[in-house]
C-alpha cells in the first residue's frame, strides 16, 4: 500500500492545482486566434490580395485589436494583484515565457494599428480621413510593404506559438511539460482565424482558399496531438499519469468526443467535402473549430493544473 | 555566500505540528493558509509497514522553476543565504509560479500576491534559528549553510542516509529528510 497524508489546506493548491479558471483558457484562445489573423493579414499583404475590392482584410485588424484587449482583459481578470499589473513593463524577464508575451503584446498592437491604417475599413476611413494617407506611405512602398507583411507573419507565429510555451514551460505539471504545445496552440490559432473569416468574408476566392488552408491547418493539429498523447504515454511515470487523464481519466470523453472529434475531425471532413464541390461551403464546419479551437484551450489548461508529479 | 538549507530527521518527527503553529504565529499566515505542513506517508504490505512523518515547506531549490517563470522578478533569489524570496511589491499575482512548482508549496495571500515560506530570513539575519526550527520539542529540525562542510546541516547530511522530494523534477530541492 501507499498512503499519504497532509496537513495543507491552501486555496487554489489543495486538493488539487486549481489556480487558472476560464480567463486564462479565454486569453489563450483569443491570442491564438489574433496570432492566426496576423500570419493570414499577412499573407494578404505579401500577395497583395488586401487591395481586392471585397477583401475582409480591411476589418481584420481592428477585429483583431478588439479580440486582443478582450484577451489582455480576460488576463486582467485573472490577476490576484492587479493594481501591480504594471510592474510587467518594468522589466525583461528572460526566462519567462510571460514576460516575453507581454513584451510581445506590446509590439503587436502598434503593428495592428499600422495594419489598420494600410486599408482602413469604410467606415473609419469617413470618420478619420487622414488615417488612409498615412498607411499609403506604406502602400506605396511594395518593399516596405512586404516588410510589414513578413513582420505580421514572425509576430503571429511568435504570439502563436507562446500562447502554448506559457504552459509548456511549467516543467511541474506533466501534461504540459511538452514542445509540441507552442506548434500545437499556433495551428489551433492559426485554424481558429481560418474559420473565423472563412465565416466572416464575401470574397469568394478568400472563403475557398481560407477552407482549403483551415484543411491543412486541421490536418496539421490531428497529427500533432497525436504526437503530444503518443510522447506523453510513452514518458515517464508523472507524463503518464497525464496521459492517463486524456486516455481513460476524467478529461477522455470531451477531449476526444468534443475538441478531437467536433471540434477538428468533423469540421476537417465537412470542409474537404466542400472544398471538392461535393457539398456548398457551410458556416456549420468553421463554427465547430472555433468552438473546437476554445474548447482545446479549457481542456488543457484545467487538465494540466490536475496533472502532477507523483506522491506530492 | 552561504547556501541555506534544511535538514529534517523523519526518526525523530512525531508530526505534533509545532512547526505549523510557530510558522503561522511568527509570520503572520492568514487564517486557513499553511507556508509548511505535515505530511505522513505509509508504505509496505500489512504487517511490514513504514511510516514517515515529514514537516515540508517550500525547498528553496537550487533551480527553482518559480524565480525562472516569474515575469516580473518578484520571485528572486535573495544574496543573503541564496533563499528564494517574493517581493509582494512586484508580484501581480499571476500564479505561474503556483503552477511551476512541484511540490505546490505556494499559495496566494489574501492581500494577492504569491507567499510561501521565507526559511524565515527575518529571524536569521539576528542569528537565530527559523522559528519551525526554533520550537520543534524533538529537535528534529537542522538549520544551516550547506556549503560549509563543517556546520549541521552538512555533517548530518553525510553521516545519516536521507532523500529530497522529487529529485527527478530536477529542482535541486535544499531539505533532506533522514530516514
Amino acid at each position: 500500500m501507499f498512503e499519504l497524508t497532509t496537513t495543507r489546506h491552501n486555496p487554489m493548491v489543495d486538493p488539487a492545482m486549481h489556480v487558472w479558471g476560464w480567463e486564462i483558457p479565454v486569453y489563450l484562445f483569443l491570442g491564438g486566434l489574433v496570432a492566426g489573423i496576423l500570419v493570414i493579414c499577412a499573407w494578404l499583404l505579401v500577395t497583395d490580395r488586401f487591395r481586392t475590392r471585397d477583401s475582409i482584410y480591411p476589418a481584420l485588424p481592428v477585429a483583431a485589436l478588439v479580440l486582443l484587449s478582450a484577451g489582455m482583459g480576460a488576463l486582467f481578470l485573472d490577476l490576484e494583484h492587479k493594481l501591480y499589473v504594471w510592474r510587467l513593463y518594468t522589466t525583461f524577464e528572460p526566462s519567462s515565457p510571460m514576460s516575453w508575451g507581454a513584451w510581445i503584446l506590446v509590439l503587436v498592437y502598434p503593428l495592428l494599428a499600422l495594419g489598420v491604417a494600410l486599408r482602413p475599413p469604410v467606415w473609419l476611413a469617413r470618420r478619420w480621413p487622414a488615417l488612409a494617407g498615412w498607411g499609403a506611405a506604406v502602400t506605396e512602398r511594395p518593399k516596405l510593404l512586404r516588410a510589414v507583411g513578413w513582420t505580421n507573419m514572425f509576430l503571429g507565429a511568435l504570439l502563436g506559438v507562446y500562447t502554448g510555451v506559457l504552459l509548456s514551460a511549467l516543467g511541474a505539471r506533466p501534461l504540459w511539460n511538452s514542445a509540441l504545445l507552442g506548434p500545437l496552440f499556433l495551428l489551433s490559432g492559426l485554424s481558429s482565424a481560418a474559420a473565423l473569416i472563412h465565416v466572416a468574408t464575401r470574397n469568394a476566392e478568400e472563403r475557398v482558399l481560407l477552407a482549403r488552408a483551415d484543411n491543412a491547418f486541421l490536418s496539421g493539429e490531428l497529427a500533432v496531438i497525436l504526437l503530444f498523447v503518443v510522447g506523453l504515454a510513452s514518458a515517464a511515470e508523472a507524463h503518464l499519469g497525464a496521459a492517463g487523464l486524456l486516455l481513460g481519466g476524467p478529461y477522455t470523453a470531451i477531449f476526444w468526443v468534443l475538441v478531437v472529434g467536433a471540434g477538428i475531425a468533423i469540421p476537417l471532413v465537412i470542409q474537404m467535402l466542400a472544398v471538392s464541390h461535393r457539398i456548398p461551403h457551410t458556416p456549420v464546419a468553421p463554427l465547430l473549430v472555433l468552438a473546437g479551437g476554445l474548447l482545446l484551450r479549457f481542456v488543457f489548461v484545467h487538465a494540466g493544473q490536475v496533472s502532477h508529479w507523483p506522491f506530492v | 555566500m552561504a547556501r541555506f538549507g534544511m535538514v529534517i530527521d523523519t526518526r525523530r518527527c512525531v508530526g505534533c505540528m509545532d512547526c505549523v503553529v510557530a510558522c503561522a504565529t511568527e509570520n503572520d499566515v492568514p487564517d486557513g493558509y499553511c507556508r509548511d505542513w505535515i505530511v505522513e506517508e505509509t508504505r509496505g504490505r500489512y504487517p511490514t509497514l513504514a511510516m514517515e512523518i515529514r514537516s515540508e515547506r517550500c525547498n528553496h531549490c537550487d533551480n527553482p522553476p518559480c524565480v525562472h517563470c516569474c515575469p516580473t522578478g518578484a520571485s528572486h533569489v535573495e544574496d543573503f543565504g541564496t533563499t528564494v524570496q517574493v517581493d509582494p511589491e512586484l508580484c501581480i499575482g499571476c500564479k505561474a509560479c503556483l503552477a511551476s512548482c512541484p511540490y505546490d508549496a505556494r499559495f496566494i495571500h489574501p492581500q494577492g500576491y504569491a507567499d510561501k515560506c521565507t526559511f524565515c530570513v527575518h529571524r536569521v539575519k539576528d542569528g537565530k534559528d527559523p522559528a519551525c526550527v526554533a520550537v520543534c520539542p524533538t529537535h528534529c529540525m537542522h538549520f544551516g549553510d550547506l556549503d560549509d562542510p563543517n556546520s549541521e546541516v552538512s555533517r548530518l547530511i553525510a553521516s545519516r542516509p536521507n532523500h529530497s522530494l522529487l529529485p527527478e523534477a530536477g529542482t535541486r530541492p535544499r531539505i533532506f529528510y533522514l530516514t
